[in-house]
C-alpha cells in the first residue's frame, strides 16, 4: 500500500496502551453516512487510533474538464454548477471571470453589484450546509434542521431569480441572464437582516458547548506552513492563521467598493475552522446588505456587456480565482480562436483541502475522522469533477 | 371499565384454581403478561412516536403526521413494516450469536421491571401489589441484570462479521465498564439512607424519611443519570451506534425484526433506567411532598400515575439532551466515568456514611 500520509515518513504511532494492539485495515467509504459523498478513506487502525490514512477519489469522475472542451464558452456554465453543487453561483462566477478575462469584456457595474450578492448569498448557504452537517457528525442534530430552515430561505431567493435552486447556471460571460425581479432586493435584506440572529442561535448550541469544544478543540491542528504547503485556501487556511482572502488580495466583482473583514483565527484546529465560517457568514451579510444599498444607483444600467452573438476565446491563456466558499476556486481556460475553449482545468478548492486530511486524521480517533472531514468542507462533485 | 371488572375476574380465576396455583404462579404470570404486553411494549411504541414528536418540536420541524390522525398510529406502522421486512443474516456471520444477541438485550431490559415497584403493595394480605416480585436484594438484582444487557452488544457486534459492528461492540463493552461502577457506587447512596435493598423498601423508607432520596443525595442522582444515559447508549454518549462514524456500530448488519429486537432493547433499557432512578431517587409511587397533610387530595391519584409521570419526566429528558448534545469521543467518555464520576460516588459514600454516623450518634 503506498504511504499513508503521502510523504513516505513512517508513522507516528502513538503507544497508548490503551489503544495499542493490532492494526485493522478499514475502508471507511464510499458509502458512508459521514463522507460527504463518495470518499472513499483507507483507514489503518490501531483500536480507534488512526495510523494511516489514504483517501482515494474518483468515485464521481465525470470527465467535466473534457466536457468543457466539447462545448461553447457560454453553454459550459451548467457544467461549473454541477462541480461543488452546493456552491453554484461561486462556480459561476470563477468560470465567467475566467471567460470574461479571456476575451477582455467588462461586466456594467449593475451586474457586478448582483454577482457579489449571488456570490455572498451562496457563501452563507454552502457554509450553511457544511455548519448542519459537520454538527450531526459530531452527533449535534438539531443544528442541522436550524441550519437548512436558513438554506431554504436562501435558495428561496436564487428560485426567485434564476428559477432554480441548486444547479442556478445564474451567470454569463459577460453579465447575467437576468436582471433582479421586482422586491428581490427587499427579500434578500429582509433575510440579512435576519440572519445575524439565526447565526447566534447556531452559536448558542454550539460555541460554548463543552462537548463540542471538547470535540474540537485541539482536534487536526494544521500548521500555517503546513497549510501553505499543501495548497490549502479559504477558512482553512484562514483558521491556521494566514489572512489570504482572495477578495481581498485581488479584488474582483464589487468586492473592492465593500467593506468587509476577514476572520482570522490562530490554532488551525477544528474548532477554528469552525469560528472562522461562523465569522465568514456575518461578514457575508454585510457585504451583501452594502451591495444592495449600492444597487439603486445602477437602476435599469445594462447588465450585459456588450458582446457578439458568438463567443470566440483569441488564442492565449488565462487563470482565474475567486473566493469560493471552501477556498480558491479557479479556471485555467486555453483559447485557440474557436467558440469552444481549447483546454480548460479547474482548481477545486475542496480537491486542494483534501490533501490536508491525511496529515491531519494521522493520531486521531476514527471519532475525530468524521469531524475532520466535516470541518475541511468538500464536496465530492469538485474533487472529482 | 376493564380495570373496575378486573378485580371480580381476578376473584373468580383465584376460586377457581386455588390459593397456592393463583398466589404463586397464575398471578405473577399475569402480572409479567400485562407488564409486558399492555405496559412496556405498548409505552415503548409510543415513547418512539414521542421521541420523534418532540424532537420534531425542537427541531422547527412537524414529526410523524401522516399515519392517523398527529401520526398517532405510526408505530403501529413501523411496527407492521419491521415485522414484514426481509430478515438478513451475512452470510460469513457467527450464526447462533448473530440470532442470540437481541434477544440477550431486550430480555435483561424487560426482567428489570419484575423488581420496579410500580405502585404500593396491597393493603390487604393477597392483593393485587403493584409490583410482580419484592425481593431483598431488588437493587442488586437490578444492577446484574442490567450488565447481561452488553452481552448482546458485544455479540452482535463481533458476530456479524463487520468492521465497524466489531467497533461498535468493542466501545460498548468499554463504555459499558466504564459506566457500571460509578452506576452501582451511586445506587449505594439511597442504599445506605434506606437501609435496604429491596425496591419497595427504598420507596417505603422514603415515605418515612419524609424526602425524595433525590434531595439528600443530589450527587448519586447526578451520576446516576448521566451513567444511565451511557448504559442506555443514548446521546451524547451513543457512541456505540455512532451513526456518522459507524454507520450504525453494532447492529449495522441487522434488518426487519432483529434490528427492532435491539431498537427495543435500547428503549426498554431508557424506561428501566427511568423507573429504577424513579423508585430510587423520586418516590417512586408516592406522591409529590407525602408528608405535607394538605396535599393529600392528591392521593385520589393512583400510585402508578404518579411512577408514570416521574418516568415520563425522565424520558423527556433523554429526548431532550438528543436534541441538544454533539456526541462524546471514546476516549473522553472512558475518561469522564473514571476520573470523575467514580471519584466522585466513592467521596458520595463517605459522606453519606459520615453524615449519617453522626446523625446517629
Amino acid at each position: 500500500m503506498s504511504p499513508p500520509n503521502g510523504s513516505g515518513e513512517p508513522v507516528d504511532r502513538l503507544v497508548d496502551p490503551l489503544f495499542c494492539g493490532e492494526e485493522m485495515e478499514l475502508s471507511f467509504g464510499p458509502q458512508h453516512p459521514a463522507t460527504h459523498g463518495v470518499l472513499r478513506l483507507n483507514l489503518r487502525i490501531e483500536g480507534e487510533r488512526i495510523v494511516g490514512c489514504y483517501p482515494i477519489i474518483g468515485y464521481l469522475h465525470r470527465g467535466t474538464e473534457k466536457l468543457f472542451e466539447l462545448h461553447p464558452f457560454f453553454q459550459n456554465v451548467p457544467h461549473t454548477d454541477r462541480m461543488d453543487y452546493v456552491a453554484a453561483a461561486t462556480n459561476n462566477l470563477a468560470y465567467v471571470g475566467a471567460v470574461e478575462k479571456l476575451i477582455g469584456l467588462s461586466v456594467p457595474p449593475r451586474a457586478r453589484y448582483i454577482r457579489t450578492i449571488l456570490a455572498e448569498l451562496q457563501r452563507i448557504s454552502s457554509h450553511l450546509v457544511w455548519l448542519a452537517t459537520h454538527a450531526i457528525d459530531i452527533g449535534a442534530m438539531t443544528p442541522f434542521f436550524y441550519c437548512f430552515r436558513e438554506r431554504e430561505r436562501v435558495l428561496d431567493l436564487f428560485e426567485q431569480y434564476c428559477g432554480a435552486r441548486l444547479t442556478l447556471n445564474c451567470m454569463r460571460p459577460g453579465g447575467l441572464p437576468f436582471d433582479l425581479p421586482a422586491g428581490w432586493g427587499d427579500a434578500c435584506r429582509r433575510f440579512c437582516e435576519d440572519y445575524p440572529a439565526k447565526i447566534a442561535e447556531y452559536e448558542g448550541l454550539l460555541t460554548e458547548n463543552r462537548i463540542w469544544k471538547r470535540r474540537t478543540v485541539g482536534v487536526g491542528v494544521l500548521s500555517p506552513e503546513a497549510a501553505v504547503d499543501l495548497g490549502v485556501t479559504g477558512p482553512m487556511l484562514r483558521a491556521s492563521g494566514v489572512g489570504f482572502d482572495l477578495r481581498k488580495a485581488r479584488p474582483y466583482e464589487a468586492y473592492g467598493e465593500v467593506e468587509f473583514a476577514v476572520p482570522v483565527t490562530q490554532n488551525g484546529d477544528t474548532y477554528d475552522r469552525y469560528l472562522v465560517r461562523m465569522a465568514e457568514m456575518r461578514e457575508s451579510t454585510k457585504i451583501v446588505l452594502q451591495c444592495l444599498d449600492l444597487l439603486p444607483a445602477t437602476e435599469g444600467g445594462p447588465i450585459m456587456a456588450k458582446r457578439p452573438r458568438v463567443l470566440k476565446g483569441p488564442k492565449g491563456e488565462v487563470y482565474h480565482g475567486i473566493e469560493g466558499p471552501k477556498g480558491e476556486i479557479g479556471f485555467y481556460i486555453v483559447g485557440d480562436g474557436t467558440p469552444n475553449p481549447y483546454r480548460c482545468h479547474v482548481r477545486p478548492p475542496s480537491f486542494m483541502n483534501l490533501q490536508a486530511l491525511p496529515d491531519l486524521a494521522n493520531g486521531h480517533l476514527v471519532a475525530d475522522l468524521v469531524a475532520l472531514i466535516g470541518s475541511t468542507d468538500i464536496v465530492l462533485g469538485e474533487v472529482d469533477r | 371499565m376493564v380495570l373496575a371488572v378486573l378485580p371480580f375476574g381476578l376473584e373468580a380465576l383465584r376460586e377457581a384454581a386455588g390459593d397456592t396455583l393463583f398466589y404463586y404462579a397464575l398471578s405473577p404470570a399475569l402480572k409479567i403478561l400485562g407488564l409486558v404486553f399492555l405496559a412496556i411494549l405498548p409505552v415503548i411504541t409510543y415513547l418512539v412516536l414521542a421521541e420523534r414528536k418532540i424532537l420534531g418540536f425542537l427541531q422547527v420541524r412537524v414529526g410523524p403526521n401522516r399515519v392517523g390522525p398527529w401520526g398517532l398510529l405510526q408505530p403501529i406502522a413501523d411496527v407492521m413494516k419491521l415485522l414484514v421486512k426481509e430478515d438478513t443474516i451475512p452470510s460469513r456471520a457467527v450464526r447462533w450469536a448473530f440470532v442470540l444477541a437481541p434477544c440477550l438485550v431486550v430480555a435483561p431490559a424487560l426482567v428489570i421491571f419484575s423488581v420496579v415497584p410500580v405502585g404500593p403493595p396491597s393493603s390487604t394480605p393477597g392483593g393485587f401489589s403493584g409490583f410482580v416480585t419484592d425481593i431483598d436484594t431488588g437493587v442488586l438484582f437490578v444492577i446484574a441484570v442490567a450488565t447481561i444487557g452488553v452481552y448482546g452488544l458485544i455479540l452482535g457486534g463481533w458476530s456479524s462479521n463487520n468492521k465497524f459492528s466489531l467497533m461498535g461492540g468493542l466501545r460498548a463493552a468499554a463504555q459499558m465498564i466504564s459506566y457500571e461502577v460509578p452506576q452501582g457506587l451511586a445506587l449505594v447512596g439511597p442504599l445506605m439512607l434506606a437501609g435496604t435493598m429491596s425496591m419497595v423498601g427504598i420507596v417505603e423508607a422514603q415515605r418515612g424519611a419524609r424526602v425524595w432520596y433525590v434531595f439528600p443525595q443530589l450527587v448519586s442522582f447526578f451520576i446516576y443519570m448521566v451513567a444511565g444515559v451511557a448504559e442506555t447508549n443514548r446521546n451524547p454518549f451513543d457512541l456505540p451506534e455512532a451513526e456518522s462514524e459507524l454507520v450504525a456500530g453494532f447492529h449495522t448488519e441487522y434488518s426487519g425484526m432483529r434490528f427492532a429486537l435491539f431498537f427495543l432493547g435500547e428503549y426498554a433499557n431508557m424506561i428501566a433506567v427511568s423507573a429504577v432512578a424513579t423508585t430510587l431517587f423520586l418516590g417512586g409511587w408516592l406522591r409529590p411532598f407525602p408528608s405535607v397533610a394538605w396535599l393529600s387530595p392528591l392521593d385520589v391519584v393512583p400510585g402508578a400515575i404518579w411512577f408514570a409521570l416521574k418516568v415520563f419526566v425522565f424520558l423527556f429528558v433523554y429526548i431532550w439532551f438528543r436534541g441538544t448534545f454533539p456526541r462524546y469521543r471514546f476516549d473522553q467518555l472512558m475518561a469522564l466515568g473514571w476520573k470523575w464520576l467514580l471519584p466522585l460516588a466513592l467521596a458520595n459514600i463517605f459522606v453519606t456514611a459520615l453524615i449519617k454516623l453522626w446523625l446517629a450518634r
